[in-house]
């Protein structure tokens, strides 16, 4: 029974990885500018199928990865610059609905780009299984659970230390006050989108040796990766970690103890359940209005 | 009044004339993007292919053929709106089309209202079982899948087995057929699972079968990304009891998705996988080589069964016309239902007014994956 148990928390905590990075993303760029990019998940497609369009064109894997990412930085950079920038004024409902719209196009572009096939990339390391305490574990689950513990401590240095960081914490804090301070909010907002590109990217490229990639992987994983900052806490970074690993891990066990057939519905079902009884999330602040 | 008469006359010929000239409109609708475009790509290729080499050729009845077709992605609701389309506003005479069973049974009653001839490219037995008067279609069903999958079993003295299965259309009737044929062939179903279309784990559902005592093999009923993902999981989880997949996945693209995972998987399919492996005086080897040679030359894409069932359905309908000597659709119908002896990709096709498919077992062959190419089990 519990090498069964032990194969779903498994299962659970690699794609909650996945979730947890997509789920970075929105924190971010909601954290700098109240935007919720629907477009988040187009990103971790772009990630995938740019890698496998290069590595079928000879780059070798690392050069491949590389490049992806950037691609994928430079799309967030011109979502910020193209579409959210000019709206600036709009209201948040607006925004959203522009960030819908680009998703839309960034699908339509892959398509025309690419192609609508699913492919498959190869595993960084080989498929040999790795037996762990009767359950088994592919390289591939070891690399995403590295991959985002890394990416974890390097953006916990990167907003804990640098004065980029900071700055664009502070921007998230008061957006007012950081500009008087100084700070060129402009900017901010630019890094924010393309750091969150690059985080989904690297989402994207690191799932796709396990789930294959293809034009529209981006809707189910942005929505689940939505649902997982939502469950976190919208905005907060640790509460999109802890958000994404949590709803890997219930899916997971969803599948195995309840009903394989409805996994993607528990996604959506704990939406309704956070929104309706704890909205501010497990780790996010309440909020509180002066009346 | 001479005049006007002439003027009738030739007005009378010239319509006459523009008649005969007209084309034969085939509709399709199939899905070429979307979860189940390894069927629908090679189908819609297929059908242009071979449009092109009957116009080249002449035509039918000496007019020439025109395909509209439109890309249903696999989506049941596009299905029924392109297929409405095709019936009132595109006005062609006949349907080859629904390449996935949930797209085919969408268009059903649509298609029995209209009154005309639909060949679908679908699996599910649900189809022609009950026999619809306008519908027929060209794939085996997934009842023959798990008919010749129990038997392939029964051979290798597998009593006990496990089922895994997605939840389209063509999964769901294949789970139940199975289910309900199992008995015969004296083959217990001790575990069933299921996951969803667009799951991207199976490793949970694959756990439980694992752990189920006493399983001896692994039926897989789909079609899509599904079976490619199980089949990697299968792999990943040390699982080596025998694994066997639908003709869902008679494609390269099945082998290129689950890489070195698909080794030693069996499936049933229609010849035309092996054309070349046939021994010489099989009654299919010159139609499947002949199929094969073609497509690849065109495309240089390898074939699958799926654009096979596209060329069925084609020829089936183009001899159809011949015979009834016209487009009436309510004659070419009755054309098709009496399709006798006709040697497609699928097998040796009678059709009767009781079975609209017109297979049997017979040329429904067993093959496994051997070094990333199909392999003929005798």
């Amino acid at each position: 029974m519990s090498a069964q148990f032990l194969q779903f928390l498994l299962a659970g905590l690699t794609v909650g990885a996945i979730y947890a990075l997509v789920a970075l993303g929105f924190a971010i760029i909601y954290n700098a500018s109240q935007v919720i990019n629907f477009a988040q998940g187009e990103f971790v497609m772009i990630g995938g199928m740019a890698t496998v369009w290069l590595a079928n064109a000879g780059w070798p894997l690392p050069a491949a990865i590389a490049a992806a990412v950037l691609l994928a930085a430079l799309v967030g950079l011109a979502l910020e610059k193209l579409a959210v920038e000019p709206a600036r004024g709009a209201s948040v409902v607006t925004l959203i609905i522009i960030t819908i719209g680009a998703s839309i196009l960034l699908r339509g572009f892959a398509t025309i780009f690419w192609d609508k096939k699913i492919h498959p990339l190869k595993a960084f390391s080989g498929e040999a299984p790795i037996q762990f305490g009767g359950a088994t574990l592919l390289p591939q689950s070891l690399w995403v659970l590295g991959v985002t513990l890394a990416i974890v401590l390097l953006l916990s240095w990167f907003f804990g230390r640098t004065l980029l960081g900071k700055a664009l914490l502070a921007t998230s804090h008061n957006r007012l006050a950081a500009q008087l301070a100084g700070i060129n909010v402009q900017h901010v907002l630019l890094l924010s989108f393309g750091l969150s590109a690059a985080l989904g990217a690297v989402a994207g490229i690191l799932i796709a040796p396990i789930t294959f990639t293809a034009w529209d992987v981006g809707v189910m994983l942005g929505l689940k990766g939505f649902a997982a900052a939502i469950l976190g806490g919208m905005g907060s970074g640790p509460g999109a970690i802890v958000g994404g690993l949590v709803l890997g891990i219930i899916e997971a066990m969803g599948a195995g103890y309840v009903s394989s057939a409805y996994k993607d519905a528990i996604a959506f079902v704990i939406i309704l359940a956070v929104l309706f009884f704890m909205p501010s999330g497990l780790l996010g602040q309440r909020s509180a209005d002066r009346v | 009044m001479a005049r006007q008469f002439l003027l009738g006359a030739l007005l009378a010929i010239a319509s006459l004339v523009t008649q005969a000239q007209e084309p034969i409109r085939v509709g399709a609708f199939l899905a070429v993007t979307g979860p189940a475009a390894f069927l629908g790509d090679p189908e819609q290729k297929t059908l242009e292919l071979y449009i092109e080499r009957l116009n080249a050729a002449g035509g039918v009845l000496g007019r020439k053929l025109q395909l509209v077709s439109y890309d249903s992605a696999g989506d049941a609701e596009k299905a029924r709106t392109f297929a409405k389309r095709l019936i009132e506003q595109d006005k062609v005479d006949l349907i080859v089309g629904g390449t996935t069973t949930g797209e085919t049974m969408a268009v059903v009653a649509l298609v029995e209202q209209a009154g005309i001839p639909f060949i679908s490219l679908a699996g599910a037995v649900v189809i022609i079982e009950p026999v619809k008067k306008w519908v027929f279609k060209t794939p085996h069903t997934d009842r023959m899948a798990c008919e010749r999958i129990f038997l392939d079993m029964r051979g290798r003295k597998i009593e006990r087995i496990g089922l895994i299965s997605g939840s389209g259309g063509f999964d769901k009737s294949m789970r139940g057929e199975c289910l309900k044929v199992a008995p015969t062939y004296r083959v217990q179903i001790v575990a069933d699972e299921a996951y969803g279309g667009g799951d991207t784990d199976m490793t949970a559902q694959l756990t439980k079968i694992k752990n189920t005592p006493g399983v001896q093999a692994v039926l897989n009923a789909g079609f899509g990304q599904g079976p490619a993902i199980v089949t990697k999981n299968f792999k990943q989880l040390g699982m080596n009891v025998p694994l066997y997949q639908s003709h869902g996945v008679a494609s390269k693209q099945y082998i290129q998705l689950a890489g070195d995972a698909a080794e030693g998987v069996r499936l049933p399919a229609a010849a035309v996988l092996v054309a070349e492996k046939l021994p010489a005086d099989d009654k299919q080897r010159p139609v499947a080589v002949g199929y094969k040679k073609t497509y690849e030359g065109r495309y240089k894409q390898e074939i699958s069964t799926f654009g096979g069932h596209a060329y069925d359905g084609l020829m089936i309908a183009v001899e159809a016309i011949k015979r009834a000597g016209s487009t009436d659709k309510a004659k070419v119908r009755e054309a098709i239902e009496s399709t006798k002896g006709f040697i497609g990709t699928g097998g040796v096709v009678n059709m009767t007014p009781r079975d609209h498919m017109g297979l049997d077992l017979t040329h429904f062959r067993m093959l496994e994956v051997r070094k990333g190419d199909w392999a003929l089990v005798q």
